[in-house]
This record gives C-alpha cells, sequence and structure tokens, in this order.
C-alpha cells in the first residue's frame, strides 16, 4: 500500500465531523464503522450516530432511501457525534439532499458525479446538477466520478461483472477519506480478508478499490491538502471502540460470569433491539443460551421460567414489546424473581419511528403495569456505559430478586465510543446463594420452607430453585400471605405486602452512589438533569454554555427507580432546575412530583439527539435569567 | 417424605431417550406415595368437579415415576383447572392467562434435570394462550400438557370457550355460540406434535395409562381431558361416562389394533377418508389398524376427523406418538458443543476485547 512521501501538504486539525451518506444498499454503515474503525487505532476520541431507513431498501436514488453514518473524532474528549458536519460524502442526489440542511456554509462536499445522472436527479426534485449550477457555491465541493474510477481501477478483473466492480465504491470512498485524513487501512485490509476469506476475486478487488481511492488523494490535484488529527489525551488503559448494544450484550455476559449463573436470553426480533439477540445468540461459547421466542410475551416468559429454575432470565426488546411484556413483568413483581428487561427505546406511540431515537418509554417503564407493580429502572448514559448498566442491573435483579428494565435507545444501541476496557476480576462479585434448607418450623416443630420469609435487610425472598429437596413450594400471580407464600385474600395482608414490595424497591436507594453534581464553579445557579443517552449532549451544551460564561451545574440519573437518596437535596439547592429529555417531560414530571421542585422541561422528539448548540442557547438563556 | 419399600421401583427406564430420562431418580429402596404429593393446602373446586379425579390420577401416577419429587415442577396458566399446582407438594408456578408453556420452556430449556409438567384448560391453552400451545409443540420442548376440557370458562363464570359446541347458549352467547370449536388434537397434530392424546377425568386407568404414555415421551406431550364442569356446562361428557352408551361411542386407540367401538369399526376409503361401518359390512383389508408412531401424520389426524359434535363416535387414547428431537435438548447441545471447558475470567477478558484494540501508554 502506498504510505508513500507524498508532496502534498499536512494541516492539522483538531476535531472532524464526517457524514456519509447514500442509498441504503451503498454500504454507507460499513464505511463508517471501518473509517471509525480506522479512527480509534489511531487513538482519536470519537462518537458516532448512524441514521438509516426503517425499510431495508427503499427505491434505490430517492430521499426515503437515504442512510447515513456521522462520525465525530478529535484530538480531545468527544460528547456527541456532533451538531454538524464538517465533511458530507455523498454518493448521490438524494443523499445530497437529504443531508444538505445539516451543513454549515463552509463545510467540505464530495460528491460521487456517477450518480448525478438526468434521471436520478429528477427522482429528488433537482431539475439541474446542483454541483453545476452554482448553488453550492458556499461550500467547498469535490466533484469525484467515485463509482467510474473504482470500475477503471478494476479493469483487469475479468471475473468481475460491471455491478460487482460498481460495488467496490464504497471502499474506494473510504480508501480517499482514509488518504485526507491521514488513517492507517491495515485494520480495513484485516477487516476485508476475513469478510471475504472465501471470496479471493471479490477481496482483491475491495483491496484494489482501497488503495485506489488512497492514490487518488495523494495524486489528484482537486485535493491539495491532507488533514491530521492528533490522539486524544486519553486515561491509560486498553481501548476498543464499542456500541451501545454490543456493550449491553458483552455487560450481561460479564455479569452472567460474575453471579456464576447460565445466562438465558428469550427475545422476539425487534427495532433496534435486534443486535443484542445476535450477539448473545453467537456467545454460546460462555454458557449463554438463546432462545427466539413466537412473540414478545413468549421472550419474556421463557425467562422468568428459566429464571425460576435458576438461570439469569434476561428478554430484550423496544417500546412496542415492552407494552406486550407488561403482564409477564407485573408476574415477576410478584414472584419476586429475579429478571432483566432491557428496552432498547425508539420512537413512539405504536410502530412510531422504528429506526429512530426518543426516551418516551420511562413512564411505561416505571407504570406501564396493573396494580401497585414497582420495579427498579437503570438507564446508561453513553454507548460505553451500556456495559456497565447491564452489570448493575444484574446486581440489583440478583441482589432484590426483581424485575429490573434497562432503558437505553436507538441512539446508545447504534451509537458508538471508545470504551476502556475493564478487568472482569474486578467488577464486582455478583454470586448468589439458592436457598439451600427450611427456614422456618411449623407449629409441630417440623421444619417448613416459607418462599416469602425476606431478608431483613434487602427484603428479598429466598430463590429456591427446582430440584432443592424440602423446599418444594408452589408461587404465583395470585396475592400470597406474608411469610408463608399461601394463596392470601386477606385485605391487611394484601395492604402488607403491596407496601412490602414498593419498600422493597425503594431500599435498593441504599446501594446505589449518590447523584453526583458537576459545577466546576461551584456557584451555579441553575442546575441541568438529564437521564440515559442525553448525557453527551447535555455536557456538550455545558461545556459550550460555560465557555460563553455562564455558570451551570449538571447531574445525570442513571437510576431511574429508585433515584439515588440525595437528589432531592441536591434539586433544591438550585434556584433553577431544567431537564432535557427526548419526550414530552417525563423525568420532570417525576422529580416535580416527588420532590416539589419546580423543575423545568426542554424537550423534543424528533428522533434525533439534542443538536449541543441548541441545548447551550437554553443553558445560557436559563442562567441570565436566573441570575437576573 | 419417602418410604423405603422392598424393592427398587424404576418403572421407567432412566434413560435420555424417555421424557423423564435426565430427571434424577429415587435412591434405591425408596419410594414416594400418593401422600407424598398432597399439598397442605385446601382444594377449592367445587363439589364434583372433574379436576379432583385428576388430581387424584396424576397424584396417584407420579410416585410411579419414581423420580425425586423436588424434580418435578407444575406450571399452570389461570383458570380453574390452574389451580393445579397448589394441590401438588411438588415445585410449582401459578403464572398467567396463556402463558404456562412459555414460562415452562425457558424452565425446561434450562434445566434438563427437572420433569416439567403444564396444566392447562380450554380457555388459557386454545383461546389467549393458542401461539405459546402450538409453537411449544412445534419445538417439541420436554413438557407434559395436561389440557383440561370442559368446552366452557369456569373461573369467570360461564362463557363459551374455544372448544365450545355452535350454538351453545351461554351467558355471553345468549342466542347461542357463532363460532366454530377447535378440536384441541387436530390443532394439536397440525401444530405438529409428537405426542397427542386424549382421555376422560371420570376413566382413572384410562387416564394413568395415558399420562404413563405421555410422560414417557421425550418432546412435546399434549393430553386432551374431558373433564366435567358441574357447574356451568354438567354432563358434557356423559354420553361417554354411561357404560352402556360408551361402548358403542368410545374409538378405543390402541397400538397395533383395529379402530372400534361396540360392532363398528374404522374403515379407509380410496381417497384416505375414514368412516365408521359395521364389521359385519367391512373389507377387512380396509379396516384401520392404529400405527402411534406412523411419522407420518395424516392417519392420526384423520382419526381426530372422527369426532362427531354430538359425541356419536369419539377416539380416546394415544393418536401419535413418534420421537423427534427435542428443542431444548437440541439447545442444550449447542450450548455444551460450543463450550469446551470452564470459562475464566481471563477469556471474559478476551471476549471483551474483541478483535481491535488499542492502548493508551500511562
Ligand atoms: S366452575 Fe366448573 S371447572 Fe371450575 S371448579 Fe367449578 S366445577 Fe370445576
Amino acid at each position: 500500500m502506498s504510505h508513500s512521501m507524498s508532496t502534498k501538504k499536512v494541516q492539522r486539525l483538531d476535531r472532524v465531523v464526517i457524514r456519509f451518506a447514500g442509498d441504503s444498499g451503498d454500504g454507507m454503515q460499513l464505511t463508517g464503522d471501518r473509517f471509525t474503525s480506522q479512527t480509534a487505532l489511531l487513538g482519536n476520541d470519537l462518537s458516532t450516530l448512524p441514521n438509516f431507513p426503517a425499510e431495508i431498501r427503499a427505491p434505490q436514488g430517492t430521499l426515503p432511501g437515504v442512510s447515513s453514518f456521522q462520525l465525530h473524532f478529535a484530538d480531545h474528549n468527544v460528547l456527541t457525534p456532533g451538531d454538524a458536519p464538517d465533511v458530507l460524502v455523498a454518493m448521490n442526489p438524494a443523499a445530497l439532499k437529504a443531508n444538505l440542511r445539516d451543513l454549515p456554509r463552509g463545510a467540505t462536499i464530495i460528491v460521487n458525479t456517477d450518480e448525478f445522472t438526468k434521471r436520478n436527479l429528477s427522482k429528488v426534485g433537482y431539475a439541474q446538477s446542483p454541483v453545476d449550477d452554482g448553488s453550492l457555491e458556499s461550500y467547498h465541493v469535490h466533484p469525484v466520478a467515485l463509482t467510474s474510477i473504482a470500475v477503471e481501477a478494476l479493469a483487469s478483473f475479468s471475473d468481475l461483472t460491471r455491478k460487482e466492480k460498481e460495488r467496490a465504491k464504497n471502499m474506494f470512498a473510504l480508501g480517499l477519506l482514509s488518504w485526507l485524513y491521514t488513517r492507517p487501512m491495515e485494520g480495513t485490509e484485516a477487516f476485508l480478508k476475513s469478510k471475504f476469506a472465501d471470496n479471493p476475486d471479490i477481496l482483491e478487488a475491495n483491496l484494489t478499490a482501497l488503495h485506489a481511492g488512497f492514490n487518488y488523494g495523494e495524486t489528484t490535484e482537486d485535493f491539495a491538502v491532507s488533514y491530521e488529527v492528533a490522539p486524544a489525551a486519553m486515561e491509560p488503559g486498553t481501548y476498543r471502540n464499542v456500541t451501545g448494544n454490543v456493550a449491553l450484550s458483552l455487560g450481561l455476559v460479564a455479569a452472567a460470569h460474575r453471579a456464576r449463573l447460565p445466562l438465558f436470553l428469550g427475545s422476539y426480533p425487534i427495532t433496534p433491539a435486534s443486535d443484542i439477540l445476535h450477539t448473545l445468540a453467537g456467545l454460546k461459547r460462555y454458557g449463554v443460551a438463546t432462545m427466539q421466542a413466537e412473540d414478545e410475551i413468549a421472550g419474556v416468559g421463557a425467562a422468568l421460567g428459566a429464571s425460576f429454575g435458576g438461570a439469569l432470565g434476561v428478554t430484550t426488546t423496544s417500546g412496542p414489546g415492552l407494552a406486550l411484556k407488561a403482564e409477564t413483568i407485573g408476574l415477576a413483581v410478584s414472584l419476586e424473581l429475579p429478571l432483566v428487561v432491557c428496552d432498547i427505546q425508539r420512537g413512539g406511540p405504536s410502530t412510531g419511528l422504528p429506526t429512530k431515537t426518543e426516551q418516551a418509554d420511562l413512564l411505561q417503564a416505571l407504570f406501564g403495569r396493573n396494580g401497585e407493580s414497582p420495579v427498579a429502572v437503570v438507564a446508561p448514559s453513553t454507548p460505553a456505559d451500556c456495559f456497565d448498566i447491564a452489570v448493575e442491573a444484574v446486581r440489583i435483579a440478583t441482589t432484590y430478586r426483581t424485575p429490573v428494565i434497562v432503558l437505553s435507545d436507538g441512539y446508545l444501541a447504534n451509537g458508538s465510543e471508545p470504551w476502556r476496557l475493564p478487568s472482569t476480576a474486578a467488577l464486582p462479585d455478583l454470586s448468589v446463594e439458592f436457598a439451600s434448607e427450611p427456614n422456618a418450623v411449623n407449629a409441630d416443630g417440623a421444619p417448613v420452607f416459607h418462599p416469602y420469609q425476606r431478608d431483613p435487610e434487602t427484603l428479598a425472598r429466598p430463590w429456591a430453585i427446582p430440584g432443592t429437596a424440602g423446599l418444594e413450594h408452589r408461587i404465583g400471580g395470585i396475592e400470597k400471605a406474608d411469610v408463608t407464600g399461601n394463596i392470601s385474600y386477606d385485605p391487611d395482608n394484601h395492604d402488607r405486602m403491596t407496601r412490602l414490595r414498593q419498600a422493597k424497591i425503594d431500599g435498593i436507594a441504599a446501594t446505589i452512589p449518590p447523584l453526583e453534581v458537576e459545577d466546576p464553579s461551584g456557584e451555579a445557579k441553575v442546575l441541568v438533569v438529564g437521564w440515559g443517552s442525553t448525557y453527551g449532549p447535555i455536557a456538550a451544551a455545558v461545556r459550550l454554555a460555560r465557555g460563553a460564561g455562564a455558570r451551570v451545574a449538571q447531574a445525570h440519573l442513571r437510576h431511574l427507580n429508585p433515584f439515588p437518596a440525595n437528589t432531592g437535596e441536591v434539586l433544591r439547592r438550585y434556584d433553577r432546575v431544567i431537564v432535557p429529555e427526548m419526550n414530552l417531560g417525563q423525568l420532570a414530571m417525576l422529580l416535580r412530583a416527588k420532590y416539589l421542585v419546580d423543575a423545568r422541561s426542554h424537550t423534543s422528539v424528533r428522533g434525533l439527539p439534542f443538536q449541543a448548540a441548541e441545548l447551550a442557547d437554553v443553558i445560557s438563556q436559563a442562567v441570565k435569567e436566573a441570575s437576573a | 417424605m419417602t418410604t423405603d419399600l422392598r424393592m427398587p421401583l424404576h418403572l421407567l427406564p432412566a434413560d435420555a431417550e424417555s421424557g423423564t430420562g435426565s430427571v434424577p431418580l429415587l435412591e434405591a429402596g425408596q419410594a414416594l406415595t400418593k401422600k407424598d404429593f398432597t399439598s397442605d393446602q385446601e382444594v377449592r373446586w367445587c363439589p364434583g368437579c372433574g379436576d379432583y379425579a385428576i388430581l387424584a390420577a396424576v397424584q396417584g401416577f407420579l410416585p410411579e415415576l419414581g423420580l425425586k419429587r423436588e424434580n418435578i415442577v407444575f406450571v399452570s396458566g389461570i383458570g380453574c383447572s390452574s389451580r393445579f399446582p397448589y394441590y401438588l407438594d411438588t415445585y410449582g408456578m401459578h403464572s398467567i392467562h396463556g402463558r404456562a408453556p412459555a414460562i415452562a420452556t425457558g424452565l425446561a430449556a434450562t434445566r434438563e434435570d427437572l420433569s416439567v409438567w403444564v396444566v392447562t384448560g380450554d380457555g388459557d391453552a386454545l383461546s389467549i394462550g393458542g401461539n405459546h400451545l402450538i409453537h411449544a409443540l412445534r419445538r417439541n420442548v420436554n413438557l407434559t400438557i395436561l389440557l383440561f376440557n370442559n368446552e366452557i370458562y369456569g373461573l369467570t363464570k360461564g362463557q363459551y370457550s374455544p372448544t365450545s359446541r355452535v350454538g351453545q347458549v351461554t351467558k355471553s352467547t345468549p342466542l347461542g355460540s357463532l363460532d366454530t370449536p377447535f378440536n384441541p388434537v387436530s390443532l394439536a397434530l397440525g401444530a405438529e406434535a409428537s405426542f397427542v392424546a386424549r382421555t376422560m377425568d371420570s376413566d382413572r386407568q384410562h387416564l394413568t395409562s395415558v399420562l404413563r404414555a405421555a410422560a414417557e415421551h421425550r418432546g412435546s406431550a399434549l393430553v386432551e381431558i374431558y373433564q366435567n364442569c358441574p357447574i356451568f356446562n354438567d354432563g358434557v361428557f356423559d354420553v361417554l361416562k354411561d357404560r352402556t352408551q360408551a361402548e358403542a361411542r368410545i374409538l378405543h386407540l390402541v397400538d397395533g389394533q383395529e379402530v372400534a367401538a361396540g360392532d363398528r369399526v374404522v374403515v379407509r376409503d380410496d381417497r384416505g377418508a375414514l368412516s365408521l361401518v359395521p364389521r359385519v359390512e367391512a373389507d377387512p383389508s380396509r379396516i384401520v389398524v392404529h400405527d402411534v408412531a406412523a411419522q407420518d401424520p395424516s392417519a392420526a389426524f384423520a382419526l381426530s376427523r372422527l369426532d362427531s359434535p354430538d359425541l356419536a363416535h369419539v377416539p380416546m387414547g394415544v393418536f401419535r406418538d413418534v420421537a423427534r428431537p427435542t428443542y431444548d435438548d437440541a439447545l442444550r447441545e449447542q450450548v455444551a458443543s460450543a463450550r469446551t471447558v470452564e470459562v475464566t475470567d481471563a477469556d471474559i477478558d478476551a471476549l471483551l476485547a474483541g478483535r481491535d484494540t488499542w492502548t493508551v501508554g500511562g
């Protein structure tokens, strides 16, 4: 490969936001993924945002068919995938049109001119090519005949059809961008070699196109400068890049390992959660059993059955599936068995926006069941945090014998960031003790087992699994008598059991860390509180606002039920509390109800994460008002 | 809890081909009795309910399996029959409406050392839980499913069920029900069930023999049990219980024997259709000889279609009993063959790291 000395100028940048956009068949997700991987290996900090249509292959060349992948990388700590791209790679007119409004003036656009045909232009309503009519004057446009140059580079591949050669255009684009931003390509070469191990022709074609793209950048006069972004200062350690769904899957496996429990996943395919099923299905080597159930209800039912038998029962879903699982989660509340339910939220209601992000299932998670049915609810704040939150969910579920709902979302699920690898041995010891002998005596003094005799500290009941002699017992969804677990319709007993179940969940607060506030000035009067995936955008916005002189504090909730014990006290310390959410104010409602504070909502449900600049304005405005 | 007998009681072979082949047996010389399977809970079905007889038969039969009691689990849904687990001193779960097969699937898949039973009713299994039932049967999970069919909703006080006969007047169908009922046996066969049988609450001996065959079967075994609900649907099966009438109406399915009721036999015509004709008129070459192990389910299905709504003739016994790989065995096999050694912390570290890592020096 040609890392030969370039005669061109190299300019140093501190950060870049690139968006790859094309038809969903153009391989933009793969291109973005590979570029991300190369960037990660270089040591930049980064954050990614894939954005794809719900249709697998919408009509070619149309706006609904546009798929994109945005990557923000920098020589410093990165919190979001970036508000606006500095560079747009547009593989066709639709990709240009769909993304142009996000580009600030002065941004660079690389267009694949081969696709700017009359027919493709008219598909998206361009009367003439924007590349030629002067409408892109305020951008740096690089027209490149990506497809034909790639095909030309593959001229000697006589066994490949033209279509197959055209398909290599994404590797050509990747090569070109690798040159432009001085990214090493060895990782991608190794990736291609393993992906196309059985198809040497296609492998060679892809490698050739990749290098042709790199060389094109080096030789063409259209690109006068290339760039480099120095590695970011990061905490020492070994890193990998990870998406939220992969981190969540790995967290479940690691936690099950630390709990010494077999992991059983019962799941039904649903966007954007299915990748967890796919990932775990490939990890049988680690003792993981996965079952693709006949429906959402069976998925959680099988998981609960596995938990009854002493496995770590897990189910994964998105909002519509959580609705279907509600009754079974209620049963788990009544049975008081461990169960981990991962809801990878998406736009709702109903089918909503399957591939877009939202965090509007918070109230469903907390309250979406009949009766008083409290469960623990936790939410990861970044893709890598999905690992830690999975471990935490397993800790709570097994310690307190309760369902735990994990609220991730589409943004975390598919977005990625560098993750400093933890050491498995340093993860918390989650080993559980199954009940092994009777815990009471009956009137005759004979030993008996009382399935609802609680641990005085955690209020958890014993986990007595089938196969344990002498502990045979029956449990069910009908109200049970305190201690003995026998069916009971007694009013006082129901009142007591309802309060006990609530007290058990409330008591979890004793084992979760206090809510931390980040306030460098120590004098902020405004607090911004978020939960879940808004962490990055909020932190970036707070950074921007502080840069502009505002004093503002930030706190982020990872535990939504129960809240950390000091939450009320923290909220009351500030004159103003702002709660940005990708819903219509669900956390704000909870905070107001629970702590009687004037928490103010700032909301957006556009299927996309908040833009840091937009949030920074909201924050600065609040700071101004608070100090007025 | 256990009683010493003079001789070991292992009525079923301890092999993996049997439904209970991977469940631990009692120590040699030990045996359990019906009393060991009777819980301390007061039974609360209505007086005269067919469920009592079924409970007694199951409690009487379980000791015969020779299994450790703690390795037996009953999972039920919602309905009168679903109270069953409370009355058995085994592990048990009274779950939610229709979902027992799904819950039992998760349990059976993760615990091969358990004998897992599902108790359900016509509303629970065929209405709200229809999807789970057919998928459990399709997967062939190692479960014994007892479907108590009383052709009515009892617990909700008398609405028609998916097995109620057309025209049945109930609280929710004052002018008669309009929908065609399911034939549970046909449904199960259509869902690829590897074991399907029918029996009746009042015939203890027949019921026990069917339970025995079902427990022996590795895979999903569906047992439809005609059960009388004296409160809301009294006497629907009476003609089958009346000795004089029963003989002419019940087609006993016995492997290797002609399918006959009284003086009539079942014959197969050229197109494969079955009908009942007087034995004296039957062409001996056309008389149907029952073969429970026939791989092709069409013969069993044809037998299941011999039901008539007025119970003029009803096949009883084991319709089909074929060996087929079970889902739970196959799943365990996949996990076991992928997993060669105990997973260590270092293995998990390597898993977390994946293929592309980089190191930042300190
Ligand atoms: S209602 Fe019918 S089925 Fe239910 S317990 Fe009473 S008699 Fe039995």
